[in-house]
Protein backbone atom coordinates (compact mmCIF):
# COMPACT_ATOMS: atom_id res chain seq x y z
CA UNK A 1 0.00 0.00 0.00
CA UNK A 2 1.35 3.38 -0.92
CA UNK A 3 0.03 6.42 0.86
CA UNK A 4 1.17 9.78 -0.42
CA UNK A 5 2.10 11.76 2.68
CA UNK A 6 1.49 15.46 2.33
CA UNK A 7 2.14 17.84 5.21
CA UNK A 8 2.11 20.99 3.08
CA UNK A 9 -1.49 21.94 3.84
CA UNK A 10 -0.65 21.95 7.55
CA UNK A 11 1.80 24.82 7.21
CA UNK A 12 -1.00 26.98 5.95
CA UNK A 13 -3.14 25.90 8.90
CA UNK A 14 -0.32 26.41 11.37
CA UNK A 15 -1.94 29.44 13.07
CA UNK A 16 -5.08 27.38 13.63
CA UNK A 17 -3.10 24.57 15.27
CA UNK A 18 -1.16 27.12 17.31
CA UNK A 19 -4.44 28.56 18.55
CA UNK A 20 -5.44 25.05 19.66
CA UNK A 21 -2.11 24.59 21.40
CA UNK A 22 -2.54 27.90 23.22
CA UNK A 23 -6.00 26.82 24.43
CA UNK A 24 -4.49 23.55 25.61
CA UNK A 25 -1.85 25.56 27.46
CA UNK A 26 -4.44 27.81 29.11
CA UNK A 27 -6.53 24.87 30.25
CA UNK A 28 -3.41 23.16 31.55
CA UNK A 29 -2.19 26.23 33.43
CA UNK A 30 -5.53 26.91 35.12
CA UNK A 31 -6.19 23.27 36.03
CA UNK A 32 -2.64 22.74 37.28
CA UNK A 33 -2.44 25.81 39.49
CA UNK A 34 -5.89 25.39 40.97
CA UNK A 35 -5.30 21.64 41.25
CA UNK A 36 -2.18 22.31 43.32
CA UNK A 37 -4.11 24.68 45.58
CA UNK A 38 -7.05 22.28 45.98
CA UNK A 39 -4.61 19.43 46.55
CA UNK A 40 -2.80 21.38 49.27
CA UNK A 41 -6.02 21.97 51.17
CA UNK A 42 -7.22 18.37 50.90
CA UNK A 43 -3.74 16.91 51.37
CA UNK A 44 -3.32 18.76 54.66
CA UNK A 45 -6.85 17.76 55.61
CA UNK A 46 -5.81 14.13 55.30
CA UNK A 47 -3.03 14.59 57.87
CA UNK A 48 -4.76 16.60 60.62
CA UNK A 49 -5.82 15.10 63.96
CA UNK A 50 -9.55 15.69 63.33
CA UNK A 51 -11.22 12.49 62.08
CA UNK A 52 -14.03 14.42 60.41
CA UNK A 53 -11.66 16.50 58.30
CA UNK A 54 -9.60 13.42 57.47
CA UNK A 55 -12.81 11.67 56.39
CA UNK A 56 -13.86 14.53 54.12
CA UNK A 57 -10.40 14.56 52.56
CA UNK A 58 -10.52 10.84 51.95
CA UNK A 59 -13.98 10.89 50.35
CA UNK A 60 -12.93 13.62 47.92
CA UNK A 61 -9.70 11.94 46.93
CA UNK A 62 -11.18 8.47 46.50
CA UNK A 63 -14.30 9.65 44.69
CA UNK A 64 -12.32 11.60 42.10
CA UNK A 65 -9.48 9.13 41.69
CA UNK A 66 -11.86 6.26 41.07
CA UNK A 67 -13.90 8.10 38.45
CA UNK A 68 -12.63 8.19 34.86
CA UNK A 69 -11.59 11.73 33.94
CA UNK A 70 -13.87 11.70 30.92
CA UNK A 71 -16.91 11.09 33.10
CA UNK A 72 -15.92 14.04 35.31
CA UNK A 73 -15.85 16.36 32.30
CA UNK A 74 -19.13 15.10 30.97
CA UNK A 75 -20.70 15.37 34.39
CA UNK A 76 -19.71 19.02 34.83
CA UNK A 77 -20.82 19.85 31.27
CA UNK A 78 -24.09 17.98 30.97
CA UNK A 79 -25.17 16.87 34.45
CA UNK A 80 -24.32 19.75 36.81
CA UNK A 81 -26.26 22.35 34.76
CA UNK A 82 -29.43 20.31 35.37
CA UNK A 83 -28.86 20.61 39.13
CA UNK A 84 -27.98 24.31 39.24
CA UNK A 85 -30.07 25.42 36.27
CA UNK A 86 -27.28 27.36 34.56
CA UNK A 87 -25.77 26.20 31.28
CA UNK A 88 -22.05 25.60 31.63
CA UNK A 89 -19.53 26.36 28.90
CA UNK A 90 -17.14 23.69 27.65
CA UNK A 91 -14.24 25.83 28.91
CA UNK A 92 -15.67 26.19 32.41
CA UNK A 93 -16.65 22.52 32.70
CA UNK A 94 -13.20 21.42 31.52
CA UNK A 95 -11.43 23.78 33.93
CA UNK A 96 -13.47 22.66 36.93
CA UNK A 97 -13.30 18.95 36.14
CA UNK A 98 -9.56 18.92 35.42
CA UNK A 99 -8.80 21.07 38.49
CA UNK A 100 -10.65 18.67 40.74
CA UNK A 101 -9.02 15.74 38.97
CA UNK A 102 -5.52 17.17 39.46
CA UNK A 103 -6.48 18.26 42.98
CA UNK A 104 -7.27 14.71 44.06
CA UNK A 105 -3.99 13.30 42.78
CA UNK A 106 -2.04 16.26 44.20
CA UNK A 107 -3.71 15.78 47.59
CA UNK A 108 -2.19 12.31 47.70
CA UNK A 109 1.23 13.71 46.81
CA UNK A 110 0.99 16.31 49.57
CA UNK A 111 -0.26 13.74 52.07
CA UNK A 112 2.58 11.33 51.33
CA UNK A 113 5.10 14.17 51.36
CA UNK A 114 3.91 15.46 54.71
CA UNK A 115 3.90 11.93 56.14
CA UNK A 116 7.52 11.50 55.00
CA UNK A 117 8.73 14.24 57.37
CA UNK A 118 10.03 12.60 60.56
CA UNK A 119 8.09 12.97 63.81
CA UNK A 120 11.15 14.65 65.37
CA UNK A 121 10.71 17.66 63.09
CA UNK A 122 7.14 18.21 64.27
CA UNK A 123 8.24 17.77 67.87
CA UNK A 124 11.13 20.19 67.64
CA UNK A 125 8.86 22.79 66.04
CA UNK A 126 6.24 22.20 68.70
CA UNK A 127 8.83 22.39 71.46
CA UNK A 128 9.81 25.91 70.35
CA UNK A 129 6.17 26.89 70.77
CA UNK A 130 5.14 27.13 67.12
CA UNK A 131 1.43 26.64 66.48
CA UNK A 132 0.22 23.76 64.32
CA UNK A 133 -0.19 26.07 61.33
CA UNK A 134 3.33 27.44 61.76
CA UNK A 135 4.80 23.95 62.21
CA UNK A 136 3.20 23.01 58.90
CA UNK A 137 4.04 26.23 57.08
CA UNK A 138 7.66 26.78 58.11
CA UNK A 139 9.00 23.39 59.12
CA UNK A 140 7.10 20.50 57.54
CA UNK A 141 5.88 21.75 54.16
CA UNK A 142 9.20 23.23 53.00
CA UNK A 143 10.86 19.87 53.58
CA UNK A 144 7.96 17.88 52.15
CA UNK A 145 7.59 20.00 49.02
CA UNK A 146 11.17 19.30 47.98
CA UNK A 147 10.39 15.60 48.00
CA UNK A 148 7.14 16.18 46.12
CA UNK A 149 8.58 18.10 43.18
CA UNK A 150 9.23 15.06 40.96
CA UNK A 151 5.74 13.73 41.60
CA UNK A 152 4.23 17.09 40.71
CA UNK A 153 6.24 17.05 37.49
CA UNK A 154 4.65 13.75 36.56
CA UNK A 155 1.26 15.19 37.46
CA UNK A 156 1.90 18.12 35.11
CA UNK A 157 2.58 15.70 32.27
CA UNK A 158 -0.46 13.56 33.01
CA UNK A 159 -2.63 16.68 33.09
CA UNK A 160 -1.29 17.91 29.76
CA UNK A 161 -2.41 14.62 28.24
CA UNK A 162 -5.75 14.75 30.04
CA UNK A 163 -6.56 18.17 28.53
CA UNK A 164 -7.37 16.33 25.28
CA UNK A 165 -10.49 14.98 27.03
CA UNK A 166 -11.95 18.47 26.61
CA UNK A 167 -12.18 17.80 22.87
CA UNK A 168 -15.24 15.66 23.62
CA UNK A 169 -16.98 18.84 24.84
CA UNK A 170 -16.02 20.57 21.57
CA UNK A 171 -13.62 22.87 23.45
CA UNK A 172 -11.12 24.17 20.90
CA UNK A 173 -7.92 22.78 22.34
CA UNK A 174 -5.26 21.11 20.21
CA UNK A 175 -6.98 17.76 19.60
CA UNK A 176 -10.37 19.29 18.81
CA UNK A 177 -8.75 21.77 16.42
CA UNK A 178 -6.97 18.87 14.76
CA UNK A 179 -10.24 16.94 14.38
CA UNK A 180 -11.81 19.90 12.63
CA UNK A 181 -8.82 20.28 10.32
CA UNK A 182 -8.67 16.56 9.58
CA UNK A 183 -12.29 16.43 8.57
CA UNK A 184 -12.07 19.61 6.57
CA UNK A 185 -8.96 18.56 4.65
CA UNK A 186 -9.60 14.80 4.48
CA UNK A 187 -6.10 14.35 5.90
CA UNK A 188 -6.47 12.64 9.31
CA UNK A 189 -3.18 10.76 9.06
CA UNK A 190 -1.00 13.84 8.68
CA UNK A 191 -3.05 15.94 11.10
CA UNK A 192 -3.06 13.50 13.99
CA UNK A 193 0.57 12.58 13.39
CA UNK A 194 1.37 16.26 13.69
CA UNK A 195 -0.62 16.49 16.94
CA UNK A 196 1.29 13.62 18.53
CA UNK A 197 4.59 15.13 17.39
CA UNK A 198 3.63 18.44 18.99
CA UNK A 199 2.67 16.74 22.28
CA UNK A 200 5.90 14.75 22.33
CA UNK A 201 7.97 17.84 21.55
CA UNK A 202 6.41 19.72 24.46
CA UNK A 203 6.26 16.88 27.01
CA UNK A 204 9.54 15.09 26.37
CA UNK A 205 11.70 17.90 27.81
CA UNK A 206 9.35 18.04 30.80
CA UNK A 207 9.74 14.28 31.35
CA UNK A 208 13.51 14.60 31.30
CA UNK A 209 13.36 17.56 33.66
CA UNK A 210 11.36 15.38 36.07
CA UNK A 211 13.87 12.55 35.92
CA UNK A 212 16.70 15.01 36.51
CA UNK A 213 14.91 16.58 39.46
CA UNK A 214 14.10 13.19 40.93
CA UNK A 215 17.79 12.22 40.89
CA UNK A 216 18.79 15.54 42.38
CA UNK A 217 16.27 15.36 45.20
CA UNK A 218 17.24 11.75 45.93
CA UNK A 219 20.93 12.64 45.99
CA UNK A 220 20.47 15.43 48.49
CA UNK A 221 18.41 13.20 50.78
CA UNK A 222 15.26 15.14 49.98
CA UNK A 223 16.74 18.54 50.70
CA UNK A 224 17.46 20.82 47.77
CA UNK A 225 19.62 23.62 49.04
CA UNK A 226 19.75 26.20 46.29
CA UNK B 1 15.29 31.02 95.82
CA UNK B 2 12.25 31.34 93.59
CA UNK B 3 10.84 28.19 92.10
CA UNK B 4 10.68 27.87 88.33
CA UNK B 5 9.05 24.48 87.96
CA UNK B 6 6.94 22.49 90.37
CA UNK B 7 5.41 19.10 89.66
CA UNK B 8 2.68 17.92 92.04
CA UNK B 9 1.70 14.27 91.98
CA UNK B 10 2.42 14.16 88.28
CA UNK B 11 1.23 10.96 86.60
CA UNK B 12 1.16 9.71 83.07
CA UNK B 13 -0.24 6.50 81.64
CA UNK B 14 -0.57 5.11 78.17
CA UNK B 15 -3.83 3.18 78.35
CA UNK B 16 -3.35 0.66 81.13
CA UNK B 17 0.40 1.17 81.41
CA UNK B 18 1.25 3.68 84.12
CA UNK B 19 4.58 5.18 83.11
CA UNK B 20 4.87 7.97 85.70
CA UNK B 21 3.33 7.93 89.18
CA UNK B 22 3.20 10.51 91.87
CA UNK B 23 6.14 12.64 90.79
CA UNK B 24 6.79 15.58 93.11
CA UNK B 25 9.63 17.82 92.09
CA UNK B 26 10.58 21.46 92.44
CA UNK B 27 13.30 23.11 90.39
CA UNK B 28 14.44 26.54 91.58
CA UNK B 29 15.93 29.37 89.58
CA UNK B 30 19.53 28.76 88.59
CA UNK B 31 19.42 25.14 89.68
CA UNK B 32 20.63 22.18 87.63
CA UNK B 33 18.81 18.94 88.40
CA UNK B 34 20.00 15.73 86.78
CA UNK B 35 17.68 12.78 86.26
CA UNK B 36 19.20 9.33 85.99
CA UNK B 37 17.58 5.93 85.69
CA UNK B 38 17.35 2.78 83.61
CA UNK B 39 16.01 2.73 80.08
CA UNK B 40 12.22 2.66 80.22
CA UNK B 41 12.06 4.18 83.70
CA UNK B 42 10.12 7.18 82.35
CA UNK B 43 12.81 9.86 82.02
CA UNK B 44 11.78 11.01 78.54
CA UNK B 45 8.11 10.82 79.47
CA UNK B 46 8.81 13.12 82.43
CA UNK B 47 10.50 15.78 80.27
CA UNK B 48 7.83 15.51 77.57
CA UNK B 49 5.14 16.13 80.18
CA UNK B 50 6.91 19.26 81.41
CA UNK B 51 6.62 20.96 78.01
CA UNK B 52 3.42 19.16 77.07
CA UNK B 53 4.71 17.21 74.10
CA UNK B 54 2.79 14.52 75.96
CA UNK B 55 -0.15 15.32 78.20
CA UNK B 56 0.03 14.36 81.87
CA UNK B 57 -2.86 12.16 82.91
CA UNK B 58 -2.72 13.24 86.54
CA UNK B 59 -1.29 15.86 88.84
CA UNK B 60 -0.42 19.49 88.30
CA UNK B 61 2.41 21.42 86.73
CA UNK B 62 3.34 24.92 87.86
CA UNK B 63 5.61 27.04 85.69
CA UNK B 64 6.99 30.13 87.44
CA UNK B 65 4.40 29.61 90.17
CA UNK B 66 1.51 29.57 87.72
CA UNK B 67 -0.65 26.49 87.27
CA UNK B 68 -0.69 25.25 83.69
CA UNK B 69 -4.20 24.40 82.54
CA UNK B 70 -7.50 24.65 84.34
CA UNK B 71 -8.88 22.35 86.98
CA UNK B 72 -12.36 20.98 86.44
CA UNK B 73 -14.40 18.55 88.50
CA UNK B 74 -15.79 15.72 86.41
CA UNK B 75 -19.08 13.85 86.97
CA UNK B 76 -17.59 11.35 89.41
CA UNK B 77 -16.29 14.23 91.53
CA UNK B 78 -12.62 13.80 90.62
CA UNK B 79 -10.58 16.84 89.66
CA UNK B 80 -9.13 16.81 86.19
CA UNK B 81 -6.89 19.16 84.24
CA UNK B 82 -8.02 20.78 81.00
CA UNK B 83 -5.44 22.27 78.68
CA UNK B 84 -5.92 24.71 75.83
CA UNK B 85 -3.54 24.40 72.89
CA UNK B 86 -2.90 28.18 72.80
CA UNK B 87 -1.84 28.13 76.45
CA UNK B 88 0.39 25.11 75.85
CA UNK B 89 2.10 26.86 72.92
CA UNK B 90 2.93 29.71 75.28
CA UNK B 91 4.22 27.22 77.89
CA UNK B 92 6.39 25.45 75.30
CA UNK B 93 7.81 28.81 74.27
CA UNK B 94 8.99 29.26 77.88
CA UNK B 95 10.45 25.77 78.20
CA UNK B 96 13.52 24.93 76.10
CA UNK B 97 13.92 21.34 74.93
CA UNK B 98 17.01 19.60 73.61
CA UNK B 99 16.47 16.20 72.02
CA UNK B 100 18.72 13.18 71.80
CA UNK B 101 18.44 13.27 67.99
CA UNK B 102 19.04 17.08 67.73
CA UNK B 103 16.05 17.48 65.35
CA UNK B 104 17.48 20.54 63.66
CA UNK B 105 15.48 21.81 60.69
CA UNK B 106 17.55 20.57 57.73
CA UNK B 107 16.27 23.16 55.26
CA UNK B 108 17.53 26.06 57.37
CA UNK B 109 21.03 27.23 58.24
CA UNK B 110 22.19 27.02 61.85
CA UNK B 111 21.37 30.70 62.25
CA UNK B 112 17.90 30.34 60.71
CA UNK B 113 17.21 27.40 63.03
CA UNK B 114 17.90 29.68 65.97
CA UNK B 115 16.02 32.67 64.50
CA UNK B 116 12.70 31.05 63.64
CA UNK B 117 11.33 30.93 67.20
CA UNK B 118 12.22 34.52 68.14
CA UNK B 119 10.82 35.81 64.82
CA UNK B 120 7.59 33.81 64.67
CA UNK B 121 6.76 33.67 68.35
CA UNK B 122 8.48 36.57 70.08
CA UNK B 123 7.87 38.89 67.13
CA UNK B 124 11.47 40.02 66.79
CA UNK B 125 12.56 41.66 63.54
CA UNK B 126 14.97 39.75 61.30
CA UNK B 127 17.84 41.98 62.43
CA UNK B 128 17.04 41.59 66.13
CA UNK B 129 16.68 37.83 65.75
CA UNK B 130 19.98 37.65 63.87
CA UNK B 131 21.71 39.44 66.72
CA UNK B 132 20.08 37.17 69.27
CA UNK B 133 21.02 34.07 67.27
CA UNK B 134 24.63 35.26 67.15
CA UNK B 135 24.61 35.79 70.91
CA UNK B 136 23.40 32.27 71.66
CA UNK B 137 25.47 30.54 68.99
CA UNK B 138 28.43 32.31 70.59
CA UNK B 139 27.43 31.01 74.04
CA UNK B 140 27.70 27.41 72.83
CA UNK B 141 30.85 28.19 70.85
CA UNK B 142 29.52 27.63 67.36
CA UNK B 143 29.07 31.12 65.95
CA UNK B 144 31.51 30.41 63.12
CA UNK B 145 29.06 27.82 61.75
CA UNK B 146 26.09 30.22 61.64
CA UNK B 147 25.74 29.92 57.87
CA UNK B 148 26.12 26.14 57.69
CA UNK B 149 23.26 23.71 57.09
CA UNK B 150 22.78 20.91 59.65
CA UNK B 151 23.89 18.35 57.06
CA UNK B 152 27.29 20.04 56.96
CA UNK B 153 27.84 19.86 60.73
CA UNK B 154 29.13 17.12 63.03
CA UNK B 155 26.76 15.65 65.61
CA UNK B 156 28.35 17.67 68.39
CA UNK B 157 28.03 20.89 66.40
CA UNK B 158 24.42 20.09 65.52
CA UNK B 159 23.55 19.50 69.14
CA UNK B 160 25.11 22.81 70.16
CA UNK B 161 23.05 24.58 67.50
CA UNK B 162 19.98 22.81 68.90
CA UNK B 163 20.88 24.11 72.37
CA UNK B 164 21.25 27.64 70.97
CA UNK B 165 17.88 27.29 69.25
CA UNK B 166 16.24 26.52 72.60
CA UNK B 167 18.21 29.23 74.45
CA UNK B 168 17.21 31.91 71.94
CA UNK B 169 13.63 31.72 73.21
CA UNK B 170 15.04 32.81 76.60
CA UNK B 171 13.14 30.04 78.37
CA UNK B 172 12.60 29.83 82.12
CA UNK B 173 13.98 26.31 82.13
CA UNK B 174 15.99 24.13 79.75
CA UNK B 175 15.22 20.42 79.39
CA UNK B 176 17.85 18.05 78.04
CA UNK B 177 16.83 14.51 77.05
CA UNK B 178 20.03 12.46 76.79
CA UNK B 179 21.58 15.23 74.73
CA UNK B 180 24.82 13.32 74.23
CA UNK B 181 23.55 9.74 73.80
CA UNK B 182 23.47 9.89 69.99
CA UNK B 183 26.98 11.33 69.71
CA UNK B 184 30.24 9.64 68.86
CA UNK B 185 32.26 9.37 72.10
CA UNK B 186 34.83 11.99 71.08
CA UNK B 187 32.08 14.57 70.50
CA UNK B 188 30.38 14.12 73.86
CA UNK B 189 32.80 16.40 75.69
CA UNK B 190 32.15 19.55 73.65
CA UNK B 191 28.40 19.31 74.28
CA UNK B 192 28.80 18.58 78.00
CA UNK B 193 31.19 21.52 78.32
CA UNK B 194 28.65 23.80 76.66
CA UNK B 195 25.99 22.51 79.07
CA UNK B 196 28.25 23.03 82.09
CA UNK B 197 28.91 26.58 80.95
CA UNK B 198 25.16 27.25 80.85
CA UNK B 199 24.74 25.77 84.32
CA UNK B 200 27.54 27.97 85.65
CA UNK B 201 25.91 31.02 84.06
CA UNK B 202 22.84 30.30 86.15
CA UNK B 203 20.58 28.64 83.58
CA UNK B 204 17.83 26.59 85.19
CA UNK B 205 18.19 23.07 83.81
CA UNK B 206 16.51 19.68 84.11
CA UNK B 207 18.91 17.20 82.55
CA UNK B 208 18.26 13.56 81.75
CA UNK B 209 21.67 11.96 81.29
CA UNK B 210 23.72 8.81 81.48
CA UNK B 211 26.87 10.91 81.97
CA UNK B 212 27.30 10.33 85.70
CA UNK B 213 30.50 12.38 85.73
CA UNK B 214 28.57 15.36 84.40
CA UNK B 215 25.81 14.83 86.97
CA UNK B 216 28.37 14.56 89.78
CA UNK B 217 30.26 17.69 88.75
CA UNK B 218 27.49 19.97 87.55
CA UNK B 219 24.18 19.03 89.18
CA UNK B 220 22.95 20.65 92.37
CA UNK B 221 20.61 17.74 92.84
CA UNK B 222 20.32 14.26 91.34
CA UNK B 223 17.11 12.29 90.98
CA UNK B 224 17.03 8.55 90.44
CA UNK B 225 13.90 7.52 88.56
CA UNK B 226 12.77 3.92 88.92
CA UNK B 227 9.64 2.46 87.32
CA UNK B 228 8.07 5.86 86.97
CA UNK B 229 8.68 7.14 90.49
CA UNK B 230 11.36 9.24 92.15
CA UNK B 231 13.09 6.46 94.01
CA UNK B 232 15.94 8.43 95.52
CA UNK B 233 17.04 12.04 95.40
CA UNK B 234 19.68 14.21 96.96
CA UNK B 235 23.00 15.88 96.33
CA UNK B 236 25.27 14.22 93.74
CA UNK B 237 27.37 12.97 96.66
CA UNK B 238 24.32 11.38 98.32
CA UNK B 239 22.80 9.72 95.25
CA UNK B 240 25.84 8.88 93.11
CA UNK B 241 28.47 8.13 95.75
CA UNK B 242 26.49 7.00 98.81
CA UNK B 243 23.22 5.64 97.41
CA UNK B 244 20.94 4.35 100.18
CA UNK B 245 18.33 2.38 98.24
CA UNK B 246 19.21 -1.06 96.81
CA UNK B 247 17.68 -0.18 93.40
CA UNK B 248 19.90 2.87 93.09
CA UNK B 249 22.89 0.78 94.09
CA UNK B 250 22.00 -1.86 91.47
CA UNK B 251 21.69 0.79 88.78
CA UNK B 252 25.03 2.39 89.67
CA UNK B 253 26.72 -1.00 89.89
CA UNK B 254 25.42 -1.77 86.40
CA UNK B 255 26.63 1.41 84.77
CA UNK B 256 30.04 1.41 86.49
CA UNK B 257 30.92 -2.28 86.18
CA UNK B 258 34.39 -1.56 84.88
CA UNK B 259 36.41 1.30 86.30
CA UNK B 260 39.77 2.75 85.52
CA UNK B 261 42.04 5.38 87.01
CA UNK B 262 41.66 8.93 85.73
CA UNK B 263 43.70 9.34 82.53
CA UNK B 264 46.89 11.30 83.24
CA UNK B 265 46.01 14.13 80.89
CA UNK B 266 44.98 17.71 81.47
CA UNK B 267 41.19 17.99 81.72
CA UNK B 268 39.31 20.14 79.16
N1 LIG C 1 3.74 6.55 73.15
C1 LIG C 1 3.85 5.53 74.02
N2 LIG C 1 2.90 4.58 74.10
C2 LIG C 1 2.99 3.58 74.97
N3 LIG C 1 4.00 3.43 75.83
C3 LIG C 1 4.99 4.32 75.82
C4 LIG C 1 4.96 5.43 74.91
N4 LIG C 1 6.08 6.18 75.13
C5 LIG C 1 6.75 5.56 76.10
N5 LIG C 1 6.11 4.45 76.53
C6 LIG C 1 6.54 3.56 77.60
O1 LIG C 1 6.81 4.32 78.74
C7 LIG C 1 7.92 3.80 79.44
C8 LIG C 1 8.91 4.90 79.71
O2 LIG C 1 9.44 5.35 78.50
P1 LIG C 1 10.50 6.53 78.44
O3 LIG C 1 9.96 7.71 79.16
O4 LIG C 1 10.85 6.72 77.02
O5 LIG C 1 11.72 5.94 79.24
P2 LIG C 1 13.22 6.42 79.30
O6 LIG C 1 13.34 7.73 78.61
O7 LIG C 1 13.54 6.48 80.75
O8 LIG C 1 14.03 5.35 78.63
C9 LIG C 1 8.49 2.68 78.60
O9 LIG C 1 8.08 1.46 79.16
C10 LIG C 1 7.84 2.87 77.26
O10 LIG C 1 7.64 1.64 76.64
MG1 LIG D 1 14.47 8.29 76.93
Amino acid sequence: MSYAWDFNFLWALGPLLLGGLINTGKLWAIAFSSGLAIGLAFGIMRTVPSRILRGIGMVYVEAIRNTPGLILLIWFYYALPILVGVQSSAWLAACVALSLYTGAYSAEIYRAGIASVEAGQWEAARAIGLSYAHQMRYIVLPQAVMRMIPAFGNRAIELAKATTLASTLAFGELLFTAKVIAEDQFRPLETFTAVSVIFTAVLLPLSYACIWLERRVARSGGIVRD
Amino acid sequence: MTEVLRLENLAKSYGQAQVLKDINLTVRKGETVCVIGASGSGKSTLLRCVNFLGYPTGGRIFLEGKLVGREVIDRSGRTEMRYREAELCAVRAHVGMVFQQFNLFPHMTAEENVMIGPVKIRGLSKAEAKARAAEHLQRVGILEKAGAYPGQLSGGQQQRVAIARALAMEPSIMLFDEATSALDPELVGEVLLAMRKLAQEGTTMLVVTHELGFAYNVAHRVIFLHEGTIHEEGTPEEVLVNPKKPRTQDFLRGVTTFRMPEPRIAPA
